[in-house]
C-alpha cells in the first residue's frame, strides 16, 4: 500500500476521511496535468478523424490509455479499486511472405508501413475501450473535481460561511463532506471501473484469448506424449517383439538337428518377452498408472508415496472421485513434486482434501526451501498441465522453512447440488435502485453536466431545458459539478448493484 | 490339490488351467469374474487359489478385494494374487492379516514354469511368495533405514530372497551357499534387525516382511 506523507500524525494518518481528503486532493491536482495533455489527444482524434489524417489516431489513442493507464494505478493504489486493463490484445507485427511481399487483407505490400498503420487502425477503432476512455477524458476533469476535490470544497465552504457569514449551519455542512469523503472518493473509483474497465464484453474476449492458449497448450502437450508414446512402443516392446518371432523362427529350424541350441535359442526368447513386458508395464505407468485406474486418487498417491525412498504421509480426505483425466492430472503433478522433494528433503507429507467444490492437494517438505518455478522447469510444466482443468499451483519456499505446494482444482468434484445462477439481478429495492441507476444515470451525466457546460461557455439564447441555464449565475457552474456528480454517483451504484461485479471484482 | 483359477483372459485361463494340470493339482474351478470367484471361493474351499488382480465386471481391483473378502470368511485361505504390476500397497493389504498363505507375483512369472509352480505350492502350504519386484521396492524404500543400512552385501541378498518367501535350503541353492552357511546369515541378519529367531520358515518370513512394511 502507498503510505501519505510521513510527518502526519499517526493517529491522523489512521483516520479513512483524512486519508480520503488527501488522496481525493491529489487525484484533483493531476487535473492540471490531465488537462493540457487530453486537449492534444482530443486534438489528435480530431483532426485524424475530421481532417483525415488517420495516422495520428493511433499515437493519440496511445496518449489517451498512458492517461487513463496512470488513473487506473492511482485508483488501485489510493482508492483500491481494482480496474483491469480492458484492451483487446495487440496484433502481432506483420511478417514478410516467402515471395517478399507483405501480405494483408489479400492484397500484397512491397513495404510494412501502410498495412502497419491499417492494422493498427482497425485495431484501435474496433476496441470499444478506445471510446469508452475517450468518453472518460472528456468527462472526468468535471466528476473528479466534484467527487475528489469536492468534499474538501465543502469544508472550506462551511468554515467560510460560519467564521464570515456568521450562518452556524456551515459547520454541519463542514463536518458532513469530512465523513462523507471516503464515500465521495469510493463512488469516484467505481465510476472509473466502469468507463476504464472491461466490458463484459471484453471480459469475455480476454477468456476466450485465454482458453484457445490453454487449448493450444494442451493439444501440443497431447500431441507430444502420443509421439513419446509411438517412439517408446516402436524401439522398445516393438522391436523386442521382433526380436522374439526371429529367435523363435530360428529355434524353430535347430529343433530337428540341435536340440540343445534351439533350447538355448527359446530361453533368450522368452527372456526377450520378459523384458518387453517390463517395459510396456512402464510404459503403461507413465501413460495412465494402474492403481490410480483401479482405487482413484487417495490410494495412487498412497502407492506412490511407498515406492518413494523418503519418508512420505498422505492425508486423504476425499469421498468422491473427480474426473479421470483430473485425477491423472493431479497425480503426476504430485508425482512430479515427490520426484522434486526427493532432492532435497527426507520427509513429505501429502494432504487431499475437498473445499468446497475445488479439490485441494498439499505437498509439504522439511528441504531448505528457496524453490523457484523456472520458465520451462518442472514446475511451469505442472502448471500448464493443470491450466485445462483451472487447476493453479502455488508455492511457498522461503529459504530454511521447507517447501509447500498447493494443488488447487476448480470445480473438480461434484457438488451439493445447489447452484448459485449466474449473473442473476437484484431483487426488491435494491432492483429498483439498480434499474433507476442504470436507465436514468445519462440524464444528470450528459445533457444536464456535459451540454450544459457547452452552453455556458458559449453562452446562446436558447435556454432550453438545460436545469444550470435557469439558475442565478453564481449557482449556475456549482449546478453544473452537482449535476455531473449526481451522474457519476448514479453510474457507481449501478456498478456497485452489477451481479458479475460485486462478486468478482476484475475479471479479465 | 484343489485349486481356484480366476483369470478373465481365455488364452491365458486356459494356459494355467493346462499348466496346472500338468503339475497334478486338481483345477476344481476356471471362473473369470470377482462375484463368481468369490462364490467358487466360498464354496469350494480349494488347497490354494490362483487369482488375477484385474476382473469382470470393474476391472479394477476386483480379484484382489474378492480374495481379501474370502479370506475373513474362510481364515487362511491361500491365495496366489498375480498382476500386470505390483505394489507395495496392494501387498501390504494382502499381508495384513499376518497369518501367511500369500503369494502375489507379476504375470510374467507364469514364464518360469518351475518357479511358479513352486510358489503355488509353497502358497497352499501355509507360505509366502513375494515378487522379487515388491521385494526390491521395499528395499529401496528401507534404504535410509538404518539397520538395514548395516547389512553386508550379501546378508541384503540372503534378506531380499528370505523376504520373497523361500526356505534357507532355496536360498542356498540359489545363492550357491550351504545350508548353513545361510543359517548363519540369517542369524546375524535377525540379530542386526533386533527380531527374535525363529525355526519355522514361515514365520521368519511374515517376521521380516512385516519388519520391511515399518510395522
Amino acid at each position: 500500500m502507498h503510505s501519505p506523507p510521513r510527518l502526519r500524525a499517526v493517529t491522523l494518518k489512521r483516520m479513512k476521511q483524512v486519508r480520503s481528503l488527501g488522496y481525493g486532493l491529489a487525484l484533483s491536482a493531476l487535473v492540471i496535468v490531465q488537462i493540457p495533455v487530453t486537449l492534444v489527444a482530443i486534438v489528435g482524434v480530431l483532426v485524424s478523424t475530421v481532417a483525415g489524417m488517420v495516422f495520428l489516431l493511433e499515437p493519440s489513442v496511445r496518449l489517451i490509455r498512458f492517461m487513463a493507464g496512470i488513473d487506473r494505478s492511482l485508483i488501485r493504489r489510493w482508492i483500491g479499486v481494482d480496474i483491469p486493463v480492458p484492451y483487446r490484445p495487440r496484433p502481432p507485427a506483420l511478417v514478410r511472405a516467402r515471395d517478399g511481399y507483405y501480405h494483408h487483407k489479400g492484397k500484397r505490400y512491397r513495404t510494412a508501413t501502410s498495412p502497419h498503420i491499417d492494422r493498427m487502425l482497425a485495431w484501435v477503432i474496433t476496441d470499444p475501450a478506445t471510446w469508452r476512455e475517450l468518453v472518460w477524458i472528456i468527462i472526468d476533469p468535471w466528476t473528479r473535481s466534484v467527487l475528489a476535490f469536492g468534499p474538501t470544497f465543502v469544508i472550506g465552504w462551511g468554515v467560510w460561511l460560519t467564521f464570515s457569514e456568521g450562518l452556524y449551519w456551515g459547520l454541519a455542512l463542514s463536518v458532513l463532506a469530512f465523513f462523507l469523503a471516503p464515500v465521495a472518493l469510493k463512488n469516484y473509483g467505481l465510476y472509473a471501473l466502469a468507463l476504464l474497465g472491461p466490458t463484459a464484453n471484453t471480459q469475455l474476449v480476454g477468456q476466450v484469448n485465454r482458453l484457445n492458449q490453454v487449448r493450444a497448450d494442451q493439444l501440443d502437450l497431447q500431441a507430444a506424449e502420443l509421439r513419446r508414446i509411438e517412439r517408446d512402443l516402436h524401439d522398445g516392446a516393438q522391436a523386442r517383439m521382433v526380436a522374439v518371432g526371429m529367435t523363435i523362427g530360428a529355434a524353430e529350424q535347430l529343433l530337428d538337428n540341435d536340440p540343445v541350441a534351439a533350447k538355448a535359442l527359446l530361453v533368450k526368447a522368452r527372456e526377450s518377452s520378459a523384458t518387453a513386458l517390463q517395459e510396456l508395464r512402464q510404459l503403461v505407468r507413465g501413460i495412465h498408472p494402474p492403481v490410480l485406474a483401479e482405487r482413484g486418487l487417495g490410494d495412487a498417491l498412497q502407492a506412490l508415496a511407498l515406492d518413494s525412498p523418503l519418508k512420505v504421509k498422505v492425508h486423504a480426505d476425499l469421498l468422491e472421485r473427480p474426473e479421470s483425466p483430473v485425477e491423472s492430472a493431479v497425480y503426476f503433478a504430485v508425482s512430479e513434486l515427490l520426484a522434486n522433494a526427493s532432492r532435497y528433503a527426507s520427509k513429505v507429507t501429502i494432504d487431499i482434501s475437498r473445499r468446497g467444490r475445488a479439490l485441494r492437494v498439499t505437498v509439504s517438505d522439511d528441504g531448505p526451501g528457496g524453490a523457484k518455478a523456472v520458465p520451462g522447469g518442472g514446475l511451469a510444466g505442472i502448471e500448464r498441465r493443470l491450466a485445462a482443468f483451472d487447476g493453479v499451483l502455488a508455492l511457498s519456499s522461503p529459504p530454511g522453512g521447507g517447501t509447500t505446494a498447493t494443488i488447487e482444482v476448480l470445480d473438480a468434484l461434484p457438488g451439493d447440488g445447489e447452484t448459485e445462477p449466474v449473473n442473476a439481478l437484484p431483487k426488491g429495492w435494491r432492483g429498483l435502485v439498480y434499474a433507476l441507476c442504470w436507465s436514468l444515470c445519462w440524464l444528470p451525466l450528459f445533457p444536464q453536466g456535459l451540454v450544459a457546460t457547452f452552453m455556458l461557455i458559449f453562452q446562446p439564447d436558447e435556454r432550453s431545458w438545460f436545469l444550470a441555464l435557469y439558475m442565478p449565475p453564481p449557482f449556475q457552474w456549482p449546478t453544473v459539478a452537482v449535476m455531473i456528480a449526481l451522474g457519476a454517483t448514479m453510474l457507481a451504484t449501478g456498478i456497485r448493484l452489477n451481479p458479475t461485479v460485486a462478486k468478482n471484482p476484475g475479471v479479465c | 490339490m484343489k485349486v481356484v483359477l480366476a483369470e478373465d483372459l481365455h488364452l491365458l485361463r486356459e494356459g494355467l488351467v493346462h499348466l496346472l494340470r500338468a503339475h497334478e493339482f486338481d483345477v476344481v474351478a476356471a471362473v473369470e469374474s470377482g462375484p463368481e470367484l468369490l462364490r467358487a471361493l466360498v464354496t469350494h474351499r480349494p488347497d490354494v487359489a490362483v487369482v488375477d488382480v484385474r476382473l469382470p465386471p470393474t476391472f479394477t481391483d476386483e480379484g484382489l478385494q474378492a480374495a481379501l473378502a474370502a479370506r475373513k470368511q474362510v481364515p487362511g485361505l491361500p491365495v496366489l494374487v498375480l498382476s500386470q504390476h505390483v505394489q507395495q500397497l496392494y501387498a501390504r493389504e494382502l499381508l495384513a492379516d499376518g497369518t501367511g498363505g500369500i503369494g502375489y507375483l507379476l504375470k510374467d512369472r507364469v514364464f518360469n514354469t518351475d518357479q511358479f509352480i513352486d510358489a503355488v505350492r509353497r502358497v497352499a502350504g501355509g507360505g509366502t511368495a513375494m515378487d522379487p519386484d515388491v521385494i526390491a521396492k521395499l528395499m529401496v524404500s528401507n534404504a535410509r533405514n538404518e539397520p538395514i543400512a548395516r547389512l553386508t552385501p550379501r546378508e541384503r541378498e540372503v534378506l531380499e530372497l528370505m523376504a520373497e518367501g523361500r526356505s534357507n535350503a532355496a536360498i542356498g541353492q540359489r545363492l550357491f551357499l550351504s545350508e548353513s552357511a545361510v543359517g548363519k546369515h540369517t542369524a546375524s541378519i535377525f540379530g542386526k534387525l533386533d527380531l527374535a529367531p525363529s525355526d519355522d520358515d514361515n514365520r521368519r518370513v511374515l517376521a521380516v516382511l512385516a519388519y520391511l512394511n515399518g510395522r
